[in-house]
């Protein structure tokens, strides 16, 4: 009976089928924890407040919102030194996030569910999103102008909604007049004493030139003082207002509205508020930079900086890996040297992506960029420009990293372009060249999208080497701008991979950033799927023009 | 036995030849081949081989397989110059130039004497853009000059008709046989003087290959076609001359109508009774 069974195949399919499902589990298990941690975060929970008795019998109030539980069983919670009466098999322990860390000195605490004696969920309690010291929660009772209270009780709700979105409005533009207005200033002023300095070290520095720096540099300092002056009055405004509230002990506290991002009522928002509140606090997090050491606020920077990295990238690896590979395949003799070129290449795959961001800051960063400062731009010195870590570096290492995806794939898809299809753009009289070109690459060009989508995949990933050559904590400028040269090669980037790195390991608030790092997460499998799915796109494309002969 | 009795084992050459005539006009030679050897590594494939292919005629090489005649075809262009270890003694003159002299642009030679392969290899590419792939590889970029080429040659390709309303569909979705005429419509655009058929309708159905064979016969006026087959009756019913080649060496060459009907060596003899090969 088993014999037969075996005989006929079944378990192997069974096996097969084990394992397929196996591989499946992991993935949509690894998706879906992902989505289910990192998508909750932007939802607003409701505050809870608690009659608390803590372990010295004291009954304390205490606001805020749940966040996770644990349930551990009697025997290791007493071993914990937890103690426990014998009728107890399980202690319950809630994690609430109680903000106002400015007051308590910490944003979350555990809590026993046995000593919870009242819950209820108010609806007047405040949740405000602060830009510093993390999330407030109490009542509110009164909005303050000049320190002149100009509206109390409940009616100070509504005089808060209104002036807070003044407050965010020059919030706006101070952010705009300071990082595009002076930034733009300053980074002219940089540049005019660069081109000062090349001019002195070229022996060329004369009165006229002075005279001509002395006033471009006024021009600025006037457009300086008067973007200062305007920041200046803003500033003003924006400090003129602030809301007074009262924390769980009874304590009153004044909030600036120049420190406050946002103000809800989690407890008063019905379900359509609260998808319209989620889906604001999304396009933040994907649209705005990030706060307090990169735990709050968004994450565009990363995004951006991931997406431009890996452009960079394969910008840089596609030219070289096609041309590696045609020589390979076309030109070079095969024999036991292209043998030993193709092994070597081949086994560059499988070192260890560290060692790439090691040998990039060893030869590109320090030599190549070295040399390029001291040849190009003697006038930075002592300040690198190229001989630090940047954009070009990190792009170059890791288009080194995924050189031999590229060529391997690409000398796949070269062998498989038909020999008769060679032969007969030959015999029309075309070159080897005029062949190759013309026909041979666009018909390998789908296989050359595959090995870009296996780097792109790769390169988007790494974190390693990168925190070796080019990313940091916290870019001040995108790579990107508005002054001239627009692209930056030299600056620094942000990069998601890194930012979960740093958030979820580095930050001062593990607990306040751990739904961001889930977050972080899906979003960098989202941005790598979406990258992925543009060159498949464009490969299926690519396959559907130049399909091979068939038989 | 003699070569009545022995006919009758195989065809009736008679029958399809298309003249049993041997004309007399004076033969022009178009190609000339002279002491020809080739070697693959240290393997002999061509040995000694000696022959003459007229002009505007068809020249069908035939023979039992691996008996050297496509590599003999695959010389006129040069197309063995693609095969690693190769090395040729003798000469191949094309009008008296000859084409293994280093002085030679093998591109120019191969737009001269163009090829048409075995399986029909289109590119993955418009029709248009095949046929005028060879144009385009000169410089011809004249928008007018290509449609009317393209016109042309595939009008001589007897393809127009099919095709006309299609020509910027991919050249994939034709048929073998409308794709071995597109190949051959893609050879003569670039008006070369010889066409080199290598067997080229042993990929294809009965009907395209009775279309390819007429064609053969009305490009004749126009080029000096060489043609290898090793379908008898084809070399019979296409070719005014015909070469039988055994083991790499050619046995004999003559008037297709001499050749099938009164052949001078005994091996040629055996070969087209149906006695081996």
């Amino acid at each position: 009976m088993i014999k037969e069974w075996f005989k006929s195949g079944s378990p192997w399919i069974w096996l097969n089928a084990a394992a397929v499902s196996t591989c499946l589990i992991m993935v949509v298990g690894v998706l879906g924890l992902i989505f289910a941690r990192g998508v909750g975060h932007f939802w607003a929970s409701p505050i809870v407040q608690l009659s608390y008795q803590e372990d010295d019998g004291q009954i304390k109030t205490i606001i805020g919102e749940h966040v996770d539980s644990s349930v551990t069983p009697a025997v290791m919670a007493k071993s914990a030194g937890f103690v426990l009466s014998d009728n107890e098999d399980v202690l319950i322990q809630y994690l609430m996030k109680t903000g106002n860390r400015d007051l308590t000195g910490s944003d979350f605490r555990w809590i026993q569910e046995r000593h919870v004696k009242k819950q209820t969920e108010p609806e007047n309690l405040i949740s405000v999103e602060r830009r510093e010291w993390g999330n407030f929660y109490g009542q509110l009772t009164a909005v303050k102008e000049n320190g002149n209270v100009i509206a109390s009780g409940d009616k100070a709700w509504d005089v808060l909604q209104e002036r807070l979105k003044v407050a965010l409005e020059l919030h706006e533009q101070i952010a705009h007049l300071e990082k595009k207005e002076i930034g733009s200033i300053n980074y002219n002023l940089e540049q005019l004493r660069l081109a000062q300095r090349a001019l002195e070290l070229k022996n060329a520095w004369n009165p006229a030139k002075a005279k001509e720096f002395s006033d471009k540099k006024a021009a600025y300092d006037v457009d300086y003082k008067r973007y200062q002056a305007q920041t200046a009055e803003l500033y003003q405004k924006i400090r003129r207002d602030s809301l007074v509230a009262t924390t769980e002990s009874g304590a009153e506290l004044v909030i600036p509205l120049s420190k406050v991002v946002e103000v809800t009522r989690p407890n008063k928002m019905g379900v359509f508020s609260k998808i319209g509140h989620y889906v604001q606090k999304l396009g933040a997090f994907l649209s705005e930079d990030p706060r307090e050491a990169n735990t709050e606020g968004g994450i565009f920077p990363a995004i951006f900086g991931t997406i431009m990295m890996v452009i960079m990238m394969s910008v840089i690896v596609t030219p070289f890996g096609v041309i590696a590979a045609v020589y390979l395949r076309e030109y070079a003799k095969q024999g036991f040297t292209t043998r030993l070129i193709r092994i070597a290449v081949n086994n560059l795959a499988g070192v260890p992506s560290v060692v790439y961001g090691v040998f990039g800051l060893g030869f590109f960063v320090y030599i190549l960029g070295g040399k390029i400062d001291e040849l190009f731009f003697p006038e930075f010195s002592p300040a690198p420009v190229f001989g630090t870590p940047g954009l070009l570096w990190s792009s170059v290492t890791l288009a080194l990293l995924t050189l031999p995806v590229v060529i391997v794939s690409t000398e796949e898809g070269l062998a498989r372009v038909p020999k008769a299809i060679r032969e007969g753009s030959l015999a029309l009289g075309a070159t080897k060249i005029e062949t190759l070109w013309r026909t041979v690459l666009p018909m390998a060009s789908p296989a050359m999208m595959t090995g870009l989508i296996l780097a792109v995949a790769r390169a988007a990933g790494e974190v390693a080497p990168l925190m070796l050559v080019g990313v940091v904590k916290l870019a001040p400028t995108l790579p990107l701008d508005g002054n001239y040269p627009f692209l930056h090669l030299d600056r620094k980037f942000m990069h998601l991979g890194f930012h979960i790195y740093d958030v979820g390991f580095q930050s001062p608030n593990v607990e306040a950033a751990r739904p961001l790092v889930y977050a972080t997460s899906l979003l960098l499998v989202v941005v790598i799927i979406g990258l992925n799915l543009s060159a498949i796109l464009i490969r299926n494309h690519l396959r559907e023009k130049y399909r091979a002969l068939e038989g | 036995m003699s070569t009545q009795e022995a006919r009758s084992h195989s065809f009736d050459a008679s029958s399809i030849l298309r003249s049993t005539e041997v004309s007399n006009e004076p033969v022009e030679p178009c190609i000339k081949v002279e002491n020809f050897n080739l070697f693959y590594g240290k393997k002999q494939a061509l040995h000694g081989v000696n022959m003459e292919m007229p002009k505007k005629k068809v020249t069908a090489f035939i023979g039992p397989s691996g008996c050297g005649k496509s590599t003999l075809l695959r010389c006129i262009n040069r197309m063995n110059d693609l095969v690693d270890n190769v090395t040729i003694e003798g000469k191949i003159l094309l009008h008296d130039d000859n084409i293994y002299d280093k002085t030679i642009n093998v591109a120019a030679l191969r737009r001269r004497v163009g090829m048409v392969f075995q399986k029909p290899n289109p590119f993955p590419k418009s029709i248009f853009e095949n046929v005028t792939y060879g144009l385009r590889i000169q410089g011809i970029n004249d928008k007018q000059l290509l449609e009317e080429t393209v016109e042309t040659s595939l009008r001589g390709a007897a393809l127009w008709d099919e095709v006309k309303d299609r020509l910027n569909e991919n050249a994939l979705g034709l048929s073998g046989g409308q794709q071995q005429r597109l190949v051959i419509a893609r050879a003569i655009a670039v008006s070369p003087e010889v066409l080199l058929l290598d067997e080229p309708t042993s990929a294809l159905d009965p009907i395209s290959t009775l279309k390819v064979e007429e064609l053969t016969n009305e490009l004749k006026e126009k080029f000096t076609i060489v043609i290898v087959t090793h379908n008898m009756q084809q070399a019979a019913r296409v070719s005014d001359y015909t070469a039988f080649m055994y083991m790499g060496e050619l046995i004999e060459i003559g008037p297709t109508s001499q050749l099938f009907t009164n052949p001078t060596k005994k091996q040629t003899e055996d070969y087209i009774t149906g006695r081996y090969g």
